[in-house]
């Protein structure tokens, strides 16, 4: 074969190779992706503290809803259902939580916000999200979310939805839990 | 001890290898196109039996012949069978046989691999079949195999699933590269690239979305190994992963795929029809532009598949809009098909029968797309019969109409032997109406509510299920008596000319039929 | 004259029965549903006006196409045009099909937005997809049950007759207000399912550890079907959706019998029951329905009724005591008791495994009224 076509084969091998990688490059291109356009419903930690100021707050339903995956047995629930706030002042909330087995278990709660356009306006502070919670047998708790709905929420939005799925993963080993904690990083 | 003349190697070729160790060791472009459309024969045949057990389950109401367990078994296999064994490998066989010819170049760029691109395919779909009889059954969660159905909750042959399935890309994309050498180094002198036929065209612009996306496509069946067995979470939300990346990745090398399976077709068809209507194909550059269209756009549309994920508006519309476009340069395609016919001098022998059920029906399929494509009705539409009918019909009268309408075309080529017309005829009306007849109902039943990948229905669906069911017998023993065609054309039959068809032009037909073993030793002139 | 008007009726109910028997299969199942609400008739006006532009666009083409095919045949046309090319032609077949595409996306574009807009409820169901069933569960009122397919497993083996609603039929329906907002909240609990409901123009995948957000606003009381349309294992086609759409005081009645239902459930199955007042109730619930065969000492009557007294079962195979009590025994006169409430079943049961010297003998478990309802919970 001539040289031509030996730096085509190169070339060609080389595309396919870089084609391999960029598949996995979708998958943290995908996060960006998604918080850069606020879609998904993927929320971030806000690295804010401060508190907004409320200029020209309006009302905003907040409706919570908590799930168990499969087999996940604990008990979990928001303490309130529903909670009114005003957009610019931050807001603590809790979701109860009881182990209700006899082993100690380690669950990692999954947020996901309707609609998804408004996940780019919902700023949190605090989120028992970013952890993995372990509880001991027959232990209780009142996990916390400090959250803020944003000014810039889109005017049509008068109800959100922050949801939780709470996942057993006391299995998982540490190379997952790496994994995880890339993905509950600050941003 | 004499000395050996060098320059007497030069002088002859060798024949074609005695015995079967010819089919194991070949380097010829001629063997190994062969190899590829026998081998695709038989997975079609395979995935086609699998077919009728589908259908014979769905022939009535109720569960008579299989559990649900093994009919999941069934679609699975069935589609990955006809898209990895069936479509692809007839589509490069017939690269390996008529790209050298219509470039005048005496073989493919590169012949080894070559021989290993083939032979790797029969020990990809032995490990794929073999699961059948694995503990916990075969693959079971459609050819589209979506985490976490795929993942957390596969049977454990998902292992040898995805072997299989990074085999079959490596022999993909294998072949691509090949195929994309070739054309680019080796075309005879003259042979510029807006001169090339539109067979060799489709498969080079087909052979670079090969490379593009069989890539990622080894990517996400990696990403599922490594969450299946290495503990990671891609897929798995409670590891911060997410299920519908899976999608994503997954679709982005799907919908090119698609593209893959009847780009050449398009070639193909274009060939037939300049022949037999005796007329030059009208718009060839146009043909050209409307396939790189068509494959730059092919990269944008993936979501298509997606409407009911969840996405936000911004997207939906985005991937509505995207997707209606492709419709303008296909429309292109098949207006400058009817065109070539226009005021030609048209006879009907069986390739054209078939080229021009092609341009009917593949058309038909285009227009359930485009119904697909917007978005509102989609959620009607999505994971129903009616993208069933949508997906069979480009890809039965579309993609293998066009490859049997190739066989057809070329045997007398390859074999040296005419097809027996009034048998090509007839197994065309057979299949004509057969593919009719069992995917025209399934658009009725699809609207009416009935969901894909069902074993069983409610009792309004049952009429058009029974009539699907016949067709789709009748389609089957049809290629049955397909087999049976080629076979004995292939033992014997009128001889045929060098020239087979009165309006054929390209290079293929200027050596004799059957063409020899080495072709264009020394490259031809092109003006 | 009474006769007159019995035979008009006769005649009009049978009419009627022609229209109404949808058990049957039916040749003009060809179409998408109009729907009940006004997205679902927007997006069946949507969907024939695509097709009727695609079947005119085929028309023109094909048309085209067929009569070249007939009078450019060799025999007809022995010479045949050279002409190959033609930039005027091709840009115009370029740009009339793109104005159309346009055409069509204007309105799709509408629809789809109106489709997205997600303001609150009246209602609003958290839906949830499980291998391979549905639950429910109303957020403003704490209702929540599952909903599975009820059609019996005779039917689908071809054992006995199918029924009208075969494959479309669930033990427990939704139940939603005419007129009146309601936005489903979809995910799933194992692998992605999909919630579809074609009279809603409504389908949204189920995915685990997400939420998908759909709504409607129903204008006709009446019964809706759906399916899941997502593969999710073998029985993705046995998961059916059944949705009752009826007046807003009998649904207010349907909430407060189901929130009244769950109160008492709650009470039953949270309160932690002593051994002995189990014992106590059960002790007179087995004076009512079980003395008679099986004897006040738990002896039985050999060879009749069997002992409970030293029973292998009773002593230790608490599962299988329970099958018992709830299912009765194939081919014996011990029919199933599953009328007794759960607090009936439970101490009755309890009773037998605490007396007369079993307690000690066998594995002394008891047996909760909770057990009771888990055994009856749907099983996959």
């Amino acid at each position: 074969m001539n040289n031509k076509g030996k730096t085509s084969v190169k070339f060609l091998g080389m595309t396919v190779i870089a084609m391999f990688f960029f598949s996995f490059a979708l998958v943290p291109l995908y996060n960006v992706f998604c918080e850069v356009t606020g879609i998904n419903g993927k929320v971030f930690q806000s690295e804010n503290s401060q508190e907004y100021t409320a200029e020209v707050g309006r009302d905003v339903a907040v409706q919570f809803i908590s799930s168990n995956n499969e087999r996940m047995p604990w008990i979990f629930k928001p303490s309130n259902e529903v909670m009114g706030v005003v957009t610019g002042k931050y807001y603590n909330a809790t979701f109860y939580v009881k182990n209700t087995t006899n082993k100690t278990m380690t669950a990692q709660a999954v947020p996901s916000i309707a609609p998804s356009n408004a996940a780019a306006h919902l700023k949190k502070l605090e989120c028992f999200c970013f952890e993995q919670q372990e509880l001991a047998p027959g232990e209780e708790a009142l996990l916390p979310v400090k959250f803020l709905i944003s000014n810039e929420l889109p005017n049509q939005i008068k109800n959100v939805i922050l949801s939780y799925t709470i996942f057993d993963i006391t299995d998982y080993n540490q190379e997952n839990l790496a994994h995880l904690e890339m993905h509950t990083e600050k941003n | 001890m004499s000395a050996v003349i060098e320059n007497h190697h030069d002088d002859h070729h060798h024949g074609p290898a005695k015995g079967l160790t010819r089919w194991l060791y070949t380097t010829n472009h001629k063997d190994i196109g062969t190899l590829y459309l026998w081998f695709s024969f038989a997975m079609f045949l395979i995935g086609g039996a699998m077919a009728m057990i589908i259908r014979a389950e769905l022939f009535q109401p109720g569960m008579q012949i299989v559990e649900p367990e093994f009919y999941n078994q069934m679609i699975t296999l069935h589609g990955l069978i006809m898209i990895f064994g069936g479509v692809m490998p007839a589509f490069v066989g017939l690269a390996n046989w008529l790209v050298p010819m219509m470039i005048g170049a005496p073989d493919m760029a590169l012949p080894r691999m070559n021989n290993l691109s083939f032979w790797i395919l029969p020990f990809a779909f032995f490990i794929l079949l073999s699961s059948l009889f694995m503990e916990g059954g075969a693959p079971n969660f459609g050819w589209t195999f979506y985490a976490p159905l795929s993942t957390t909750y596969a049977p454990p042959s998902v292992t040898f699933f995805i072997f299989s399935v990074h085999i079959m890309g490596a022999s993909s994309i294998m072949g691509a590269i090949n195929v994309i050498v070739t054309i680019m180094n080796m075309r005879a002198p003259g042979m510029d690239l807006m001169k090339m036929p539109l067979f060799v065209w489709s498969w080079l612009i087909t052979a670079y979305l090969l490379i593009a996306v069989m890539p990622v496509l080894a990517g996400a069946v990696t990403m599922m190994l490594m969450d299946i067995h290495f503990g990671t979470s891609f897929f798995n939300a409670a590891g911060g992963g997410d299920p519908v990346l899976f999608q994503h990745i997954f679709w982005f090398f799907g919908h090119p795929e698609v593209y893959i399976m009847i780009l050449p077709a398009f070639g193909i068809v274009s060939h037939i029809i300049e022949t037999f209507s005796r007329k030059q194909l009208f718009g060839y550059s146009s043909m050209v532009w409307a396939m790189l269209s068509i494959a730059i756009l092919s990269f944008v549309v993936w979501a298509h598949h997606m409407f009911t994920v969840g996405m936000p508006l911004a997207a939906e519309l985005f991937f509505m809009w995207a997707t209606m476009l492709i419709a303008v340069p296909t429309g292109v395609k098949v207006f400058n098909w009817i065109a070539t016919m226009f005021r030609g001098s048209i006879t009907f022998e069986t390739p054209m029968l078939f080229a021009c059920a092609f341009v009917v029906l593949f058309t038909l399929g285009g227009f359930s797309g485009l119904m697909l494509a917007i978005t509102p009705a989609d959620f009607q539409y999505h994971d129903t019969y009616f993208v069933v009918a949508h997906f069979h019909y480009v890809l039965v009268p579309g993609a293998i109409f066009s490859i049997m309408a190739a066989v057809y075309y070329w045997i007398p080529k390859w074999s040296g032997n005419m097809y027996d017309e009034r048998l090509g005829k007839l197994h065309f009306w057979l299949s004509f109406i057969g593919v009719n007849v069992t995917f025209f109902p399934q658009h009725f039943i699809g609207l009416a509510g009935m969901p894909r990948r069902y074993p069983d229905y409610a009792l309004q669906f049952a009429d058009w299920n029974m009539v699907s069911t016949v067709g789709a017998f009748l389609f089957g023993i049809s290629q049955v008596f397909f087999l049976f065609i080629v076979i004995k054309t292939v033992m014997g039959g009128k001889k045929a000319t060098d020239q087979v068809w009165e309006g054929a032009r390209g290079l293929e037909w200027t050596v004799a039929s059957p063409a020899p073993y080495h072709t264009f030793g020394t490259p031809p002139k092109v003006d | 004259m009474l006769s007159n008007y019995t035979n008009k009726l006769t005649g009009f109910l049978l009419t009627l029965s022609l229209f109404t028997n949808p058990a049957k299969a039916d040749w003009f199942a060809l179409n998408m549903t109009e729907g009940a609400t006004a997205i679902s008739e927007e997006v069946f006006n949507l969907h024939m006006l695509i097709f009727w532009i695609c079947v005119a666009i085929g028309v023109v083409v094909f048309s085209v196409m067929f009569y070249s095919m007939f009078a450019h045949t060799k025999k007809k046309n022995p010479v045949a045009a050279t002409f190959h090319e033609s930039t005027k032609v091709e840009i115009a077949w370029t740009v009339i099909p793109f104005l159309i595409l346009i055409a069509m996306a204007v309105p799709a574009s509408k629809t789809l937005t109106k489709m997205y807009d997600d303001t609150a409820g009246d209602v609003n169901i958290q839906v949830t997809g499980f291998q391979w069933k549905w639950q429910y569960r109303y957020l403003e009122d704490g209702v929540s049950f599952f909903s599975n397919l009820s059609t019996d497993m005779d039917e689908i083996y071809n054992l006995v007759p199918k029924g009208e609603n075969y494959l479309q039929e669930v033990d427990e329906a939704v139940v939603i207000p005419v007129g009146k907002k309601v936005r489903f909240l979809i995910t799933a609990n194992d692998v992605i399912h999909s919630w579809w409901v074609p009279a809603f123009a409504i389908k949204q995948d189920a995915i685990p550890g997400f939420v998908n957000t759909a709504w409607t606003k129903v204008d006709k009381v009446g019964t809706y079907r759906g399916k899941c349309t997502e593969l999710c294992g073998k029985n993705h086609g046995f998961m059916p959706i059944v949705v009752k759409v009826v007046e807003q005081d009998e649904y207010d009645l349907w909430v407060s019998d189901k929130k009244e239902a769950a109160f008492k459930l709650a009470e039953l199955t949270e309160k932690e029951w002593t051994t002995a007042e189990l014992v106590e109730r059960g002790e007179s619930v087995y004076a009512t329905n079980c003395v008679a065969c099986h004897q006040v000492n738990g002896q039985g009557i050999t060879g009749i009724f069997p002992a409970l007294a030293g029973s292998d079962i009773v002593l230790n195979d608490k599962p299988r005591n329970i099958e018992i009590l709830m299912e009765g025994v194939q081919g014996a006169a011990m029919n199933s008791f599953d009328y007794l409430s759960e607090v009936e079943l439970a101490s009755v049961i309890t009773y037998t495994r605490q007396s007369w010297g079993n307690a000690e003998k066998g594995d002394g478990e008891i047996v909760s009224p909770k057990d009771i309802v888990d055994y009856k919970k749907p099983k996959i």
